[in-house]
């Protein structure tokens, strides 16, 4: 017998709301999750959140574990995963130097208390993240010298004028914009190199023919996210595109398995919880009011259609690594001994790219992206862990 | 004010708010390599949310810890290498 | 036979399958490998990589010292992601009745010729400090070493310079192997090198698979110098029929730790059994009680080709005119993949092997 009628994983956005919906409707509920509080990356180290307020009086219980398995199924009758998304890293030259940072990283390094006041940063990459990441550093005092954005004008402009779509998000997007008068927004290029001694000193900045520098402390780069389905593919549960295939209650294609987030589909913040809130419910045996909730999700899924659209990546991003340049930052891979190799299995035998700390989580995004290949199973720990946590249990 | 706390870093001691990571408590002091990689290269914070591993330091002795994870505590002791 | 078939086709490119492919191109023949997956991807993946002597009977001992000298040549010729380590190999003894055990051991190893030292307790805690205290004693024997199969079967295909077919193969018969896609593949000799899925390849051959799981961990460098195996090893590992464990540690020439090893008859799915992985983490434990706080990058499992009298078959196929195995090595396929390749180019070539081939003929099976 689990002790929980839901265990939840995650404690993002979808796992909070899923959370808050599921226990204020008497289910009792478990949320594991593997950071020190609550509210995943989007709202890491924000105390006023209504949703964490909520989730607090909600009656779920919050439990911190980082050796989280396929063994969590025995913790509820029914397990919910929002376990969201990590960034996409394309390598190119210098993107290991110390300095160099993502772009969700710079936030969430400046949320759990790195001082940015009078740095110099340089934020790249693809998507709305930019923009967030920016007015964050802004506002903490740091020099943002620049944003670029790989997407064409056109193109983000184009984005912009369709967010009237979504009240929630043009009114976010025009703070930000507020926010941000002053810093440089340029579209349509991107970081080529990144230089220094030791850690970062200057970028390399190209817009087709045209390349320039720009001196910084930091550089926060990143493509967008990918969404973390390591412990939904131990579980057996079915992917499509590499993400966790999911029906009208948000059930994956394990009995009794939910899943909602990032991990079905990048999306932001509200698809998130509107997800969360349709898994919640549903499995706590309310899908009429789920039900409810199906009109919003499908309106926040085109606006995710939308954001990816805006924000395709372009191929010269794919080319930027040389031949030298490091692409498993574990086993400092280069791409020199990655071209050739059939497979990510092969390259794994035989290179040990995707090997070492991070298992694959880097380097398997970017090899996807520049290299074409696809994923190879997923082994136990979905997350390093200590040997001990590898053993049942004696009271199991 | 938040709490001040005191940890040691590569025998260094850093006075941080109680809160604060221990990567974020070390970028404030200035040091941008956590780690040396497996051929000698120096590596810092890249992901900021504990899946890259590159902020992998050794902290109250124990190697391989991710210090964007892990709160400062009053009298920790972190080592780079 | 057309003038495009190869003088022998070799079904599997694991470690066997790669050295009996690179010892067959050394004596001139014309190889064609057939694998399903990337080489070396299979039990060769889910090997520990121990070069070992072992002396449990002398056709075992013939097999696996004639490898490891074999390995020792081969090794400096191979890249660096061979991860060749010469960490000898420590049985350890937990009582004075293990310890007699060791004191057989050595002088079966050194009428061998093979060097092997007696450690008293204090000894084997110098030689290896994350070993627990109270143990009695062990038994060093130094030739021993490590390596990562999968680089050097992949070394050994490249080099052989044979041509390496992605297919999968249903059957072996005379009239050659038959792939998955209804493609005939004919050769002079066809080589069942295909480990645990040899029997079913060809029905009647003794090889069924056994599993076994593996866990390895971050880098850290000094917790282990030498392969770590206790001198229970046998009654426990080799106990008929049932499942076990047995401590079975290595250190990694990269600073991680490898530990091992259980053995599963019957399991047919790869996923991880949690029992029987605890109960093979628990008896490393009881040896090196450290291991429990390192961490853990990963866990797998692989099948093992078992024969019934734990001797691998190497040699022709009776009853057919063709068809050769050269599978069933179990545990042991690492160490013994050079000497069964040398095994089957002398065979196939007509040259006196250096070692007595006849212990290995399928032909014991008493099949017709």
């Amino acid at each position: 017998m689990s002790a929980f009628d839901i265990a939840v994983v995650g404690a993002g956005p979808a796992g909070i709301a899923a959370a808050c919906r599921a226990a204020e409707n008497g289910a009792r509920v478990v949320v594991i999750d593997d950071n020190p509080a609550p509210g995943g990356q989007i709202w890491r180290g924000e105390k006023s959140e209504p949703w964490i307020e909520r989730f607090k009086r909600s009656g779920a219980v919050l439990e911190r574990d980082t050796a989280v398995d396929e063994r969590v199924r025995q913790r509820g009758a029914k397990l919910i995963l929002a376990t969201g998304a990590r960034e996409l890293f394309l390598p190119f030259p210098g993107w290991t130097l110390p300095g160099v940072t993502g772009v969700g990283g710079l936030q969430a390094l400046i949320k759990s208390g790195l001082a940015v006041k009078g740095m110099r940063v340089v934020i790249a990459g693809s998507g709305p993240l930019l923009l967030a990441a920016a007015s964050l550093a802004r506002s903490k005092g740091a020099v943002v010298r620049l944003v670029a954005e790989q997407a064409p004008g056109g193109r983000v402009t184009g984005f912009a004028g369709a967010l009237w779509r979504h009240p929630g998000k043009a009114l976010q997007g025009a703070e930000l914009i507020l926010t941000l008068i002053g810093v440089r927004y340029d579209a349509g290029c991107f970081v080529e190199e990144a230089c220094g001694e030791g850690q970062v000193e200057h970028v390399r900045v190209r817009r087709g023919e045209r390349a320039w520098e720009e001196k910084c402390d930091l550089l926060a780069v990143g493509f967008g996210l990918v969404p973390n389905t390591e412990l939904a593919a131990l579980l057996g549960c079915d992917l499509d595109s590499g993400f966790v295939r999911t029906g009208d209650w948000q059930q994956t294609s394990v009995p009794g398995v939910y899943a909602a987030g990032e991990l079905t589909g990048i999306g932001g913040v509200e698809k998130s919880l509107v997800e969360g809130e349709i898994a919640g419910l549903a499995a706590a045996g309310r899908e009429a009011d789920a039900e409810r909730l199906f009109s919003r999700r499908a309106s926040w899924k085109r606006f995710a259609a939308r954001l990816q659209s805006a924000f395709a990546l372009e191929p010269v991003l794919k080319k930027l690594a040389r031949e030298d340049t490091c692409v498993c930052r574990c086993e400092d891979v280069p791409l020199s001994e990655l071209k050739g190799r059939a497979s990510w299995r092969e390259a794994k035998l035989q290179t040990r790219c995707g090997m070492g700390s991070c298992q694959g989580r880097i380097c398997g995004a970017a090899t996807r992206e520049i290299l074409g290949w696809g994923a190879d199973s997923v082994r136990p720990p979905a997350f390093p862990t200590k040997v001990r946590n590898l053993i049942e249990s004696k009271s199991s | 004010m938040p709490e001040r706390i005191r940890i040691i870093v590569d025998g260094r001691e850093l006075h941080v708010d109680r809160g604060v990571t221990v990567a974020a408590a070390m970028m404030n002091a200035g040091i941008r390599a956590f780690r040396q990689s497996v051929s000698g290269e120096a590596r810092g914070p890249l992901c900021g949310m504990g899946v890259c591993m590159e902020c992998r330091v050794t902290i109250n002795r124990e190697p391989h810890c991710r210090s964007c994870q892990t709160l400062c505590e009053d009298g920790m002791e972190v080592q780079t290498r | 036979m057309n003038g495009a078939a190869p003088d022998v086709l070799i079904v599997g490119g694991g470690i066997v399958g790669a050295a009996c492919a690179w010892e067959c191109s050394l004596g001139g023949l014309k190889v064609m490998v057939v694998e399903a997956d990337v080489p070396g991807s299979g039990a060769t993946a889910a090997g520990m990589g121990h070069i070992v002597a072992m002396e449990d009977s002398t056709p075992e001992f013939h097999l696996t010292r004639y490898s490891q000298i074999i390995w020792n040549e081969l090794v400096h010729e191979m890249p660096a992601g061979v991860e060749y380590l010469p960490c000898g190999t420590l049985w350890v003894a937990v009582d004075e009745e293990e310890m007699a055990g060791a004191r057989r051991k050595q002088a079966s190893y050194l009428g061998r010729g093979v060097p092997a030292e007696l450690l008293d307790a204090r000894q084997l805690a110098e030689a290896e400090p994350s070993l627990r205290s109270g143990l009695v004693g062990g038994l060093l024997v130094p030739e021993d070493s490590a390596l990562y199969p999968p680089v050097a079967a992949q070394w050994l295909l490249t080099q052989s310079g044979a041509e390496v077919r992605r297919g999968r193969v249903v059957s072996i018969s005379d009239s050659g192997a038959q792939l998955e896609d209804g493609t005939l593949l004919t050769a002079g000799i066809i080589v069942n090198a295909a480990g645990a899925m040899s029997s079913k390849l060809m029905p009647g051959v003794p090889v069924t698979p056994r599993k076994g799981h593996l866990v390895i961990t971050e880098r850290y460098p000094g917790f282990l110098r030498h392969q770590v195996v206790e001198l229970g090893y046998l009654k426990s590992a080799h106990a008929a029929g049932g499942d076990s464990v047995a401590l079975n540690v290595q250190p990694r020439a990269t600073g991680q730790v490898l530990i091992g090893s259980s053995r599963q008859h019957g399991a047919t799915h790869k996923e991880i059994d949690r029992p029987i992985l605890s109960a093979m983490l628990r008896r490393a434990e009881e040896y090196l009680p450290g291991i429990m706080d390192l961490v853990a990058v990963r866990c797998w499992t692989g099948f093992r080709a078992t024969t019934p009298d734990k001797l691998p078959l190497i040699g022709p196929w009776p009853g057919t005119q063709r068809v050769w195995l050269a599978t069933g090595h179990e545990g042991l396929g690492i160490t013994t993949g050079p000497a069964t390749g040398r095994l089957v180019a002398d065979l196939i070539l007509g040259r006196t092997p250096a070692i007595p081939a006849q212990p290995y003929l399928p032909a014991r099976c008493g099949h017709a």
